[in-house]
Parts: C-alpha cells; sequence; structure tokens
C-alpha cells in the first residue's frame, strides 16, 4: 500500500499466534485417532474405537439427539423473533428503539453464569429444570442478539424504496414481508440462524444448571472431561470440530451472497 | 404517517421477542437483584450479602484473583493481537483470508472442545512436558495447569479472537495517504507507526481489551477445568454457593456485582468511544 514492507520478524510472531491458535483443535482431531487406552500424542497405534464408543453409547447419542433437537428448536425461535424486532427496529418509528435494541443485544454481555443462576432459581419453581422447553427458551435469550445484529446489518443497507414500490402496486405488509423483503434478507436471516444454531449446541455453563438429570452433549462432555480425560470426549470433538468448519463455510459463502444483493 | 397502526404493528413485531426477554431474562436477572437483598438468616432487607461479600477476606481474594487473572490475560491478548492485525491489515486477499480462517475457526470451535485439548496438551504427563523431557530441556515435568498460567493459557486462546478483530478494523481504517504524507515528510518506518499508526489504532486496541477483560471476569468452563480448586474465581464461587452449599443471598450478590461491574463497563466505555465505530 504504502511501500512498506512487512517485517520478517512480524511474520514470524504472526505464524506463533495462529499456531497457538490453531494447535488445540488440531491435536484433539490427531489423538481422538489413538488407539491406547491414554490419549497421547503423536499415537502409538492408530484405531477409531472412540468413535466406535460414541457411536455404540446410549447416553452419548441420547445428549446428541437432545441437544440437536433443543438447537433446531432455537433456531426456528429466535431466527423468527429477532426477525420480526429487526424489522420494527429499523423500518417503524418506534418509542424508545435505541432502548429496545440495547435490551435484545444486551444478553451477549450478561456473564453466563449470572443468568444461569437466575434462570436454576426461576426454573425450580416453575418446574422447567430437566426440561427441553426450559433450554429452548434460555437459549433462544443467547440466540437472539446475533440473530438481530444479521438482520439488522441488512436491513440498514436494504433499499427502501422497493418496499414503497410494493407498497404503492397495492401489496398489503405481510404480502411486502414475503415477496419482496424475506427474498431480499435471507442471507442476513440465514447467517443468524447459523449463529443461533451453534450457540444453542455449544452452551454449557445455563445447560449445567438446568439440564438436571436431561444433560446436552456440552454437559455430558464437561462430566467426561472434570473427573477424568475420557477419551470418547476427543471423538466427540473432533466430529464437532467438522461440522463447525462447515456451518462456518456455509455462513461464509452467504455473506458473499448478502454483499452480492446489497450491491 | 400513521403513527397509530404504526404502533400497532410494532407491538406485533417487537412483542413476541420481548415477552420471551421479559420472562427468561429479565425476570431472572430482577429475581437475582431481591434474593440479594433478602433471604438473609432473618429474610430482613438490607444490604447483608453483600457485606458478607466485601468483608470477607476469602471472598475479597477472589474478587482480587478474578481480576487479576482478567487483567493478564487481557495484557496478554492484546499483545499477540498487535503484529497479527497489523499484518491482516496490509496483507494481500488470499492470505488474508488463510489468516481469517485460524482466526475464526477457533471462535466457533467449542470451549469444551478446546479447554479439553489444553488439559491433554498441559498436564504433568501430558504432551507439552513429555515433548521437553524427550528433548531433555527438563527433568521434572513442568506444572503448567491447575494455576494461574494454565487458566491464562486456555482463556487467552479463546478470548484472542475477540481482541484481534476490533484492532483490526482499526487499523484498516487508518488513511494509507496519512502513512504517504508522513513518509513524504522523512519519516522512518519506526517513525511512521509510533507517530500515525499506533495512536490511530488505540481505538480499536481499548475495544479489544474492554471485550477481552469483561467476559474474562466471568468466565466458569477454563478456569474450574484448568485452574481446579486451586485457581478459584467469582464464577466458580457463585456456582459452589448455589449447588453445594445452598447460599442463594451471597450467590446472588455476587452476582449481581459482576453484573454491575460488566455493565459500568460497557456502557462507560460506549459512552466513551462508541463502541459500534470500532467493531469490524
Amino acid at each position: 500500500m504504502t511501500g512498506d514492507r512487512t517485517h520478517p520478524l512480524l511474520w514470524v510472531v504472526t505464524g506463533l499466534v495462529l499456531t497457538y491458535l490453531a494447535v488445540p483443535s488440531l491435536l484433539v482431531v490427531v489423538m481422538s485417532f489413538s488407539g491406547g487406552l491414554f490419549l497421547e500424542f503423536p499415537p502409538r497405534t492408530l484405531s477409531v474405537r472412540w468413535y466406535q464408543a460414541y457411536w455404540s453409547s446410549g447416553s452419548w447419542k441420547d445428549a446428541t439427539v437432545r441437544s440437536l433437537e433443543v438447537a433446531c428448536v432455537v433456531t426456528a425461535l429466535a431466527t423468527s423473533l429477532g426477525t420480526l424486532a429487526s424489522i420494527a427496529l429499523v423500518r417503524l418509528t418506534v418509542p424508545g428503539r435505541s432502548a429496545l435494541r440495547a435490551l435484545m443485544v444486551s444478553p451477549v454481555v450478561v456473564p453466563t453464569i449470572v443468568l444461569s443462576i437466575g434462570l436454576y432459581s426461576v426454573y425450580a419453581r416453575w418446574r422447567l429444570i430437566g426440561t427441553a422447553a426450559g433450554l429452548v427458551l434460555a437459549h433462544t435469550v443467547l440466540a437472539l442478539p446475533f440473530v438481530v445484529l444479521n438482520v439488522t446489518a441488512v436491513l440498514y443497507k436494504l433499499d427502501r424504496s422497493l418496499e414503497r414500490a410494493a407498497r404503492s402496486l397495492g401489496a398489503g405488509p405481510l404480502r411486502t414481508f414475503t415477496q419482496v423483503m424475506l427474498p431480499l434478507l435471507w442471507p442476513g436471516i440465514a447467517s443468524g440462524a447459523i449463529f443461533a444454531f451453534l450457540i444453542s449446541f455449544d452452551e454449557i455453563v445455563i445447560a449445567m444448571f438446568i439440564s438436571g438429570s436431561n444433560p446436552t452433549l456440552p454437559k455430558l462432555m464437561f462430566d467426561g472431561i472434570r473427573y477424568e480425560l475420557n477419551p470418547v470426549v476427543a471423538a466427540v470433538s473432533s466430529q464437532l470440530i467438522i461440522v463447525t468448519a462447515l456451518a462456518l463455510l456455509g455462513s461464509a459463502w452467504l455473506r458473499r451472497q448478502t454483499d452480492r444483493t446489497s450491491r | 404517517m400513521r403513527p397509530r397502526s404504526s404502533w400497532g404493528q410494532a407491538l406485533v413485531l417487537v412483542g413476541p421477542a420481548l415477552i420471551l426477554l421479559g420472562t427468561v431474562y429479565l425476570y431472572p436477572l430482577a429475581r437475582l437483584l431481591v434474593l440479594s437483598l433478602t433471604g438473609g438468616a432473618d429474610g430482613a432487607v438490607g444490604f447483608g450479602a453483600y457485606r458478607r461479600f466485601l468483608e470477607s477476606s476469602v471472598y475479597l481474594g477472589v474478587l482480587l484473583r478474578t481480576f487479576r487473572i482478567s487483567l493478564v490475560v487481557t495484557i496478554v491478548c492484546l499483545v499477540m493481537a498487535y503484529p497479527v492485525s497489523y499484518v491482516l491489515s496490509r496483507v494481500g486477499s488470499l492470505t488474508f483470508r488463510v489468516i481469517m480462517v485460524f482466526v475464526l475457526l477457533p471462535l466457533w470451535t467449542s470451549i469444551l472442545v478446546r479447554t479439553y485439548a489444553w488439559m491433554v496438551l498441559l498436564q504433568a504427563n501430558g504432551v507439552l512436558n513429555n515433548l521437553l523431557r524427550r528433548l531433555h530441556v527438563i527433568d521434572e515435568p513442568l506444572r503448567l495447569m491447575y494455576n494461574e498460567a494454565g487458566v491464562v493459557i486456555g482463556m487467552a486462546q479463546v478470548l484472542l479472537p475477540f481482541a484481534i478483530l476490533p484492532v483490526f478494523a482499526s487499523l484498516r481504517n487508518i488513511d494509507p495517504r496519512l502513512h504517504a504524507a508522513a513518509q513524504v515528510m522523512g519519516a522512518g518506518p519506526w517513525r511512521r507507526f509510533r507517530a500515525v499508526t499506533l495512536p490511530l489504532s488505540l481505538p480499536g486496541v481499548a475495544a479489544a481489551g474492554l471485550l477481552v477483560f469483561v467476559q474474562a471476569l466471568g468466565f466458569f468452563i477454563i478456569p474450574a477445568l484448568l485452574g481446579g480448586s486451586r485457581v478459584i474465581t467469582l464464577a466458580m464461587v457463585i456456582e459452589t454457593q448455589v449447588v453445594d452449599l445452598l447460599d442463594w443471598s451471597l450467590a446472588s450478590s455476587m452476582a449481581m456485582v459482576l453484573l454491575v461491574v460488566t455493565v459500568v463497563l460497557v456502557v462507560g466505555f460506549d459512552r466513551l468511544l462508541g463502541l459500534d465505530k470500532v467493531w469490524v
């Protein structure tokens, strides 16, 4: 840009920092294939025994299914609530708009441990401990900010005259929404949905308190780590890393779509 | 336009989200506030729980340790984030994308997965100690876990992306013509960095520091797993009070202190510098 060369030392430092970022995830993948009773690096013998242990265990499978179910419902709920609210926040003159926006984004800032014990206390009275509904509601609160941030970002860029044109041609608000806004908004909505899914699927602190005797996948992993270094966790982790990488690629692709539609 | 119908529309659109936030977000937080002010031995309303928290040397020590760890993690993150962000701000698009994958992928890898990896790496007969022993660098295994060092290593890795993104955003927004001007005026590379780049990137550095520090304050999983019973942080005491000791008023007072500190820091920072300006 300015003819400045980046100093070679900077590249060395950057390489070291990137290694620090990547090493834990990469090591887990390699070690998950170790054949011994304990995790070792490099593994002396290779096997898929920990993957077999995962896929043949009832409790791991139950926890995975539970986490997937909760995450799917959270995705649907957070995406619809967040999208509707975003439209009101950007398009309508609502009193206290900035306060409303701050409220909807604020769960990002609140320490999860604080919300967790609050929910634990309230759920105990409402008999929601150990229920999927309780987890869904709590995770939706955490996911909502990411949907609102993603959808409002697209909304601000969207050309308003398209909606006005639809309205002046006689389309009602619902028709304008489904036929004009939704197709233009969908990349923002979809990337909000991916965030929502990952947040719920990964969430551990709230699940620790309120999932009771029906643990989610992260809760089961936490128990497997806290008291013993259960190697099955490495197999679960590797599979999670792959799924996350795919989701991230998907969201990058969606962002490119957003840029294209807004141009 | 038509204010009345706009009101009705707004209510339909925002209402569902507000009902959700009211019942499972604001109400639980309000309940913690109530619990922190009541529920003592005699059930009287007052600051008894806060006094028990802030007058106990044990809990003050925990609070201090939580702040100290968060501060060290913040400094470590900033020191690592600046060079990476600097490189990011001046590479071609392919290198940029490769580095970004390294930065963003861990952001979306479960914290549990990464903590697990650190435990395998850092434990007494773990990967790192075995490697160092085989290379004859050490005879006795180093203590890398169940101490503050281990907690800092684990937390900094998780929070580093939150430091890199704002610093990079502020570096990218610096007008390259300022550099050219400084060069024309005869400033060498070091002088250009010190007089142009560094001061103009400071808002991003401050935002990064805030994001890391505030998140570090409330961390639970990493100190619990990498620190164990030797490195107790505030979040861990809160959990113990609730789960093992059932002291709800003390736990709530601690949670309220954590919440207020966090909110004051974020809101104060937003008023002073504006968080959205420095975010990517």
